[in-house]
């Protein structure tokens, strides 16, 4: 048996080939290890490479918003309302107040449903309803923004004849609920089934079982899916495009038109006047706070749960 | 004295309002309507699916009946004289994401290789944060970045850098003028939206196989990279591949970010610098604006398609990635 000095390999004889030498042998598959090693080390960089590249789009992203968008934030930015397109400064108010709105109303909708929906499918869950509602309300989770959108637009602004936050904030609810109720089934699963016992061995009711005992236990879990939901729809823009408009003026009804966010950033985004561009900037950076702030918020209540869990 | 008689039996029930009695009954009825509510719930996301393809298919139907199948072939897009195929729109939603999976699925395969198997423990979390807040941000900022940021850099450097430095100028990718808005554009945001959702699935993926897997292929004298190429990657394939699948299925879909960036031009070009359609782009430049009744009809078709393709894309990611999580 031929060994060479590096201890990690050993090459074993071949006889089948007696026209190589056992040294020539030997030497090419010291070299084979060599192409080897270097193959290893080429892909390893490569795979650092790519975690480093994969993390710069980020970077790149929020340095312009900082950038670009730091500088128009100001008080007025929030307290004042838009200006005529072409005119200096102004704000966007009444689209922080739309989105706020929308927003609201949507997890109104949004929330109960999926609670529900979730508690049916962890408390049933091998019934073929339940089957078919976790496969369908991931395929709804998968669906376009835009044609959730259109389909608002045809159910609820079409036979109305006119646009309405409430429309909006049905198409934002839709988008919501597949994701409530995913969340929801997993956190109630996680309660574990002596408490539920318990309380029926007590007396309780199913409901009430389910509705203080089962709900509070897992109201942390419920609490970070439905924030996760909100951080994702607050800056949804295509389902609001045909549904809630867009509204120059301050509204709070939920019958009329509403300005949002995410549309005046759009815009403004594509309008030609450099102001209204600044102002695109300053929304976007308050868009992504109001996104930040809701998953902030999501990871606080997740801790909180896992902090419950321990004592 | 007699000792007071003593009554043995059964305990009355309490009947009166409130009482025992009334509380049994009550509790039944709760019990029913509770369950009746939470089914109703639930029968709410299937309803909700259904009215989305009926309340589409219907306002799809004038235009589906006119054109048959020749909407989906024909690119001829005139609403003045009623006539309408979305072909160059299923042509650029099907280019752009194809070159979004291009781009991103290498990236997202190497992030999440290195996580799962070179990174130190300080950086992985980090890492992954960094990546997964990518899929936080909403398409219309990517949309505004796009527009004031890649366009731009696009234009006056990528751009000529694959055409003058890499001479590509001569390729059917690379011709024609160098406006900005463009296919390429489109492709290169829809890549980064969609580099976290595959990342994600494929580290979740990778760190489902067994660590035996890794230590066998060690054993046998495998360097690392050996490893992961021979054992790791082959195990943990199907629900990669599920992976890119549902990544496919977000760039299909989405829209502001494509819409602010690919030119919106009802044409078919092999070149990656022309502008573009992609479906959603279409319905959102186009419905608020639509002529009459059968141009938003054709729109509402539009629609009904990429439903109809997204669906059958997640259909199958699902699948795929199921069929992983059942392995273990």
């Amino acid at each position: 048996m031929a060994t060479i000095s590096d201890p990690q390999i050993t090459v074993p004889p071949r006889r089948e080939h007696p026209s190589v030498s056992q040294r020539e042998y030997t030497a090419r598959a010291v070299r084979t290890m060599g192409r080897r090693k270097v193959v290893n080390a080429i892909m390893v960089g490569l795979t650092w490479l790519a975690a480093l590249v994969a993390t710069l789009p980020l970077l790149f992203i929020l340095f312009y918003l900082l950038k670009k968008g730091a500088s128009s934030l100001s008080i007025g930015f929030f307290a004042q309302m838009p200006k005529p397109i072409g005119e200096e400064g102004g704000g966007m108010a009444n689209a922080i107040v739309g989105t706020l709105i929308l927003v609201a109303t949507a997890m109104a909708i949004g929330v109960p449903v999926g609670v529900g929906a979730g508690l049916y499918l962890a408390e049933h869950r091998a019934t073929k309803l339940a089957t078919v509602v976790r496969f369908l309300s991931d395929v709804l989770n998968g669906l376009p923004s835009i044609v959730v959108g259109i389909f608002a637009w045809q159910f609820l602004v079409r036979p109305v004849g006119h646009f309405s936050a409430l429309a909006g904030s049905v198409a934002l609810a839709a988008m919501m609920i597949p994701m409530v109720t995913r969340t929801t089934e997993e956190m109630v699963r996680l309660v574990p089934t002596s408490l539920r016992e318990a309380a029926l061995a007590l007396g309780y009711t199913r409901w009430r079982t389910s509705l203080t005992i089962v709900l509070r236990t897992a109201a942390a879990g419920i609490v970070t899916g439905a924030l996760v939901a909100v951080a994702r729809i607050a800056g949804e823009t295509a389902p609001l495009f045909f549904t809630a408009l867009g509204n120059q003026f301050m509204s709070t009804s939920l019958t009329q038109p509403i300005g949002a966010l995410p549309l005046q950033i759009f815009n403004y985004a594509i309008s030609p006047y450099e102001s209204a561009h600044a102002l695109a900037w300053a929304g976007a950076v308050v868009l992504i706070a109001l996104v930040l702030v809701f998953s902030l918020a999501a990871r606080l209540a997740t801790r909180a749960r896992f902090g419950n869990a321990t004592d | 004295m007699t000792a007071p008689e003593t009554v043995v039996g059964p305990i009355p029930l309490d009947e009166s309002p409130g009482g025992l009695a009334a509380r049994l009954a009550s509790a039944g009825v709760g019990d029913r309507i509770y369950r009746v509510v939470i089914t109703a719930f639930a029968a709410l996301v299937p309803l909700l699916l259904v009215a989305i393809a009926l309340e589409i298919g219907v306002a799809a139907w004038p235009a589906l009946r006119t054109f048959g199948f020749s909407f989906l072939t024909s690119s001829d897009w005139d609403p003045v004289n009623g006539s309408f195929g979305a072909a160059p729109a299923l042509y650029g939603t099907v280019v752009s994401s194809l070159l979004a999976l291009v781009i991103a699925t290498p990236l997202a395969l190497g992030v999440a290789i290195y996580l799962s198997e070179f990174a130190p423990s300080w950086l992985r979390q980090p890492v992954s944060f960094l990546v997964d807040l990518l899929a936080a941000v909403p398409s219309v900022v990517y949309g505004l970045w796009g527009i004031f940021v890649l366009i731009p850099l696009l234009r006056t450097t990528i751009v000529p850098f694959f055409k003058d430095t890499l001479h590509l100028g001569a390729t059917p990718f690379f011709s024609g003028p160098n406006y900005g808005p463009s296919m390429l554009a489109a492709g290169i945001i829809l890549a980064i939206m969609v580099l976290p959702y595959i990342s994600a699935v494929a580290r979740e993926v990778l760190l489902a196989v067994p660590r035996s897997q890794r230590e066998a292929a060690l054993a046998l004298g495998a360097t690392r990279w050996e490893m992961i190429w021979g054992a790791v990657l082959p195990f943990a394939r199907s629900g990669i591949i599920g992976g890119v699948i549902l990544g496919l299925g977000r760039a299909l879909g989405e829209t502001m970010a494509v819409t602010m960036v690919i030119g919106n031009t009802h044409d078919i070009s092999s070149s990656l610098l022309a502008p573009g359609y992609t479906m959603a782009s279409l319905i959102a430049n186009q419905f608020s604006e639509a002529t009459g009744d059968l141009h938003l009809s054709a729109l509402m078709a539009v629609g009904f398609t990429l439903f109809v393709v997204t669906l059958v894309v997640n259909a199958i990611a699902r699948w795929l990635v199921w069929r992983v999580a059942r392995h273990d």
